[in-house]
């Protein structure tokens, strides 16, 4: 990119399962203002445009977008919802200050998932509606086929999978925001119901409620606003194939173009080595292994084996979810790339106290929709 | 300004009508597939996909826009939806715009579909949701009611007769025969076919409202160095603007669409326009209903406050007047597939500048357009300024 | 465009060629519930529905009283902790008579949604609800109206604890 975009502030509410006490617009207003807070900015003078990312049916409202500007400070002013993940809004905003129009956007992403009495319903009414939903099944079956076939192909092995459970659960331990931090042990991660198997109920990360807002600058106005600007040095997003029926099983296409997107504009040409550490999707478990291998840190099948070794540890040479991504904070529905880009500008800010790892300097991030999508995004931002 | 230059070098759209036999995605491919053959480039020249459609509630899908992305070419390529509510037929191409504004892509595709008709008994039963759930969906509000307590607060306010407001719908529903996707063109509907309709809402009569329709339309966006190569007729994006008013709608006074006037202000910014009715030679409001036509010129600082429906009895809005509004039909005339019929409007300015729009050409080569869409609870506006100048 | 395309995509269905079976199709029903989480000013709204009156919110900042009431003031963005009880007697903005339920099914007797601004509340900042006991041509912008409310043991806390708002002077002419 010719010209870089800065995170200038972040803020965040959450994350908890439940969230009684306040209205998902209070939840929106505590991310806002200190976001707002920490980028020293004022919305109603200083923030000229803002991206806010959600599902109707996630909100239980139609034309969600209504509903959005009064608690993020963009009332009479242009405001627009994506239909997509927190990433999506992110890329929105590096696109709105890169046209030159906006020098300072606001994203906004967030998660109610405890209102949502229905869930499964409403996350089965996204497969096909002829073709597929008539078959009556809750949608993490198009996760356990994924998975059966991933380790198939790549001869992933299912332990493997649960050492990511082990991994991310203890890492959230020392994430003030995390809502699922537990020390469990191989075979406690193992254990359980099968969702859909071979997936087991604990590689599926659970709901929680929560919000993220970010604010963008242009570089010249991050410079001028802030001590230590975290740059969003590539953005890229893809989609695969809309149907069951069409889709590459094993190896997530639409990831490896996202990220190719991203590096090419941060010059990145071998990201083993350039990235210090990664926040990816781990919706399931499988799936921080499936990403890793399409995002181009480790060959097809590798991934499973780095982490039995522990090279993906916070101590390790990569360490990939020191967060302890969605499985350890919580599933946020569209709000989880905001969740993973939040703790890599605390990584690379210098902020991330017990968690801080050292010499951060280049870190990626992911985001994937859930079933049933072929959709999902990537960041590289550095400090 | 120094803002990368983008321009719209190819259009398609598939007829509106009430129920189509088509689904989405295909209504989505038969659209882009017409916009792609009119530049004569293919989906392997695309280089990303925006997709503009409103709530997924019509569809009865979750997450729609994954559903709908291989019709409107979203495999393996760059795919994002942006949703405004109505606004969203003409902020599709404001997003194709900063995708290509900001470098990060060179030729997009545009693409807005709408199949309202999946929803039952009608799609009008879905817009109870987009009431807020707590305070007011209880009362069971009917967007209807909507439109009918703005459109008597506009008429109170300023005096307006409901046949002032009908020859809207006439001249729209005129237009529109000249169209030939349009749902509900009639050359021969008359000011008091509209007032004898049955009262829907009082103030609303049936043929003051546009119907539920299917449909889809799709627009090819490029940087400049390709618009050249591509076309000999690039029609120019020269500016574009957005804004969202409160979400407390009984907070604010219904009269005057205040959020029209900001989004505009930004749009004729960006152009560099200082007196838009001098500079602006063809108008596509929003107007789902008659009175919108009216409301909204207001809020463009097309017409005084209260004053545009002297501008049609005097026949400026005409066709063939000083200042056309909806040469196309509008909605009114050629229907109403929510997020599609704001695109199509961009299109038909499209068509226009380039002297492509046949029998409802405007006369007098005109330069430059502006489409304008409302949405949400009588709360976002989005502007679109075309001119054959970059 | 017109003049290079003569034919347009898009094959329009009737209702008889889904009687005739000539069209197939499926019909399903979506189970969508929900549990909105009021929060802490729609709560106390609620609330005071409950226990019979209106709430409203002031910015000391704006110096404004807005109803419902929020914890944010839209305009300067600073937090709204004053709640306000309200009259709960209003004017018309506003309104409609509606021939239309929301399903679009026709019904003789009309609704009368309206706007109302509620006293005590700056001026335009008012509620959506429904019209009661007046007659339809007695209805007017400016009209003084008062709500009509359920009986103390019926109220849940909810917008419907108001059945509707009636004149004041006592209704039909």
């Amino acid at each position: 990119m010719d010209e870089r975009v800065g995170i200038i502030g972040v803020g965040w509410a959450g994350y908890r399962p439940l969230t009684p006490e306040v209205s998902y617009k209070e939840l929106m207003y505590e991310a806002a203002v200190k976001a707002y807070a920490d980028a020293g900015v004022d919305p109603r003078r200083d923030v000229d445009s803002f991206v806010t990312v959600a599902e109707d049916f996630i909100e239980g409202t139609s034309i969600f977008d209504e509903y959005v500007p009064d608690q993020i400070g963009g009332v009479l002013k242009p405001v627009h919802t994506i239909g997509g993940d927190g990433l999506h809004g992110l890329a929105t905003g590096v696109m709105l200050i890169l046209t030159g129009q906006a020098e300072i956007v606001a994203v906004e992403g967030h998660s109610k998932a405890s209102n949502v009495l229905t869930l499964p319903h409403i996350v089965a009414y996204a497969q096909d509606p002829i073709l597929n939903r008539p078959l009556g099944w809750h949608s993490a079956f198009v996760a356990g086929m994924e998975m059966n076939r991933y380790l198939f192909d790549t001869g992933t092995t299912i332990e493997e999978c649960g050492a990511v459970v082990v991994k991310n659960r203890r890492n959230a331990l020392r994430n003030p925001l995390a809502a699922y931090g537990a020390d469990l042990d191989l075979e406690e991660a193992l254990d359980g119901p099968p969702l859909a198997w071979p997936l087991g109920e604990r590689m599926a990360a659970e709901h929680a409620d929560g919000a993220i807002v970010m604010v963008l600058a242009s570089a010249e106005r991050a410079e001028a606003l802030c001590e230590k600007p975290v740059w969003v040095l590539g953005v890229g997003w893809c989609n695969g194939a809309a149907s069951l029926e069409s889709r590459e099983w094993t190896y997530p296409v639409y990831i490896e173009a996202a990220a190719q997107q991203a590096y090419r504009q941060a010059g990145i040409r071998q990201p083993r080595l350039a990235i210090d550490f990664a926040e990816i999707d781990d919706t399931y478990a499988y799936k921080e292994l499936q990403h890793m291998e399409a995002l181009g840190l480790c060959r097809p099948g590798e991934a499973g084996a780095l982490v039995e070794e522990g090279a993906t540890e916070p101590e390790g040479e990569l360490p990939v979810n020191v967060s302890g991504g969605s499985l350890g904070m919580g599933d946020l529905l569209d709000a989880n790339g905001l969740a993973r880009a939040l703790e890599a500008v605390l990584q690379l800010r210098g902020e991330a106290g017990p968690r801080q790892l050292e010499d951060a300097e280049i870190g990626l991030v992911q985001s994937w929709r859930g079933v049933p999508t072929t959709s999902g995004a990537v960041a590289v931002l550095a400090n | 300004m120094g803002m990368r230059k983008v321009a719209v070098v190819g259009a398609g759209m598939t007829k509106f009508v009430r129920r189509a036999q088509e689904t989405g995605k295909e209504l989505a491919w038969q659209a882009s597939r017409m916009a792609l053959q009119s530049c004569e480039l293919t989906l392997d020249d695309i280089e990303a996909i925006c997709l503009g459609t409103a709530p997924d509630s019509f569809d009865g899908v979750h997450m729609k826009a994954e559903y709908l992305s291989d019709g409107a070419g979203g495999w393996g390529k760059p795919f994002m939806r942006s949703y405004v509510g109505g606004g969203t037929g003409v902020f599709a191409p404001i997003q194709g715009w900063y995708h290509v504004a900001s470098g990060l892509f060179d030729v997009v595709l545009v693409v807005c579909e709408e199949k309202m008709s999946s929803y039952h008994p009608h799609a009008q039963g879905a817009f109870l949701t987009i009431f807020d759930h707590t305070t007011e969906r209880a009362l069971k509000p009917n967007l209807l009611w909507i439109f009918a307590l703005e459109m008597n607060r506009y008429m109170q306010t300023y005096g307006i007769s409901k046949e002032d407001i009908a020859r809207v719908a006439v001249k729209n529903k005129r237009n529109a025969a000249d169209h030939p996707c349009a749902l509900l063109g009639d050359p021969n509907i008359t000011v008091e076919d509209v007032l004898n309709s049955e009262t829907l809402a009082w103030p609303v009569n049936r043929l003051d409202v546009s119907p539920v329709s299917d449909g889809a339309v799709a627009l090819v966006l490029a940087a400049e160095h390709v618009a050249k190569r591509v076309t000999d007729k690039p029609v120019w994006i020269q500016g574009v603007g957005w804004s969202l008013d409160t979400a407390y709608w009984a907070n604010r006074d219904l009269a005057y669409p205040r959020y029209v006037e900001y989004a505009a202000r930004m749009a004729y910014e960006m152009a560099g326009i200082k007196e838009p009715r001098k500079e602006i030679h063809i108008v596509e409001p929003y107007d789902p209903f008659d009175y919108k036509e009216l409301h909204h010129l207001e809020g463009l600082l097309l017409a005084d406050r209260g004053q545009a429906p002297q501008l049609t009895a005097d026949g400026v809005t005409a066709r063939d007047g000083d200042m056309p509004v909806c040469p196309s039909g509008g909605l009114l005339g050629v229907g109403n597939p929510i997020a599609a019929a704001g695109l199509m409007k961009v299109a038909e300015l499209f068509w226009q500048l380039r002297g492509e729009a046949g029998a409802r050409q405007v006369p007098g080569q005109p330069k430059r357009g502006l489409a304008q869409a409302w949405g949400d609870l009588m709360q976002v506006g989005t502007v679109v300024i075309l001119g054959i100048n970059p | 465009m017109t003049e290079k395309i003569t034919q347009f995509p898009g094959t329009p269905l009737r209702e008889a060629d889904f009687e005739g079976g000539k069209i197939l199709f499926r019909h399903d029903r979506m189970k969508a519930e929900y549990a909105w989480d009021t929060g802490i000013a729609i709560g106390r709204y609620l609330a005071a529905l409950k226990e019979g009156y209106l709430l409203g919110g002031y910015c000391a900042t704006c110096r404004k009283t807005v109803i419902p009431p929020r914890t944010v003031c839209e305009w300067c963005f600073r937090p709204m902790e004053a709640f306000v009880p309200l009259e709960d007697i209003g004017t018309v903005n506003t309104y409609s008579l509606c021939y239309v339920t929301w399903d679009v099914k026709r019904i003789k007797e009309p609704e009368i949604p309206a706007v109302i601004e509620i006293d005590g509340a700056s001026p335009l900042h008012g509620i959506l609800h429904k019209l009661g006991e007046v007659e339809q041509e007695a209805v007017h912008v400016g009209m003084r109206v008062q709500a009509v409310w359920k009986p103390a043991e019926e109220r849940e806390g909810a917008i419907t604890d108001i059945l509707y708002f009636k004149p004041i002077e006592g209704g039909a002419k």
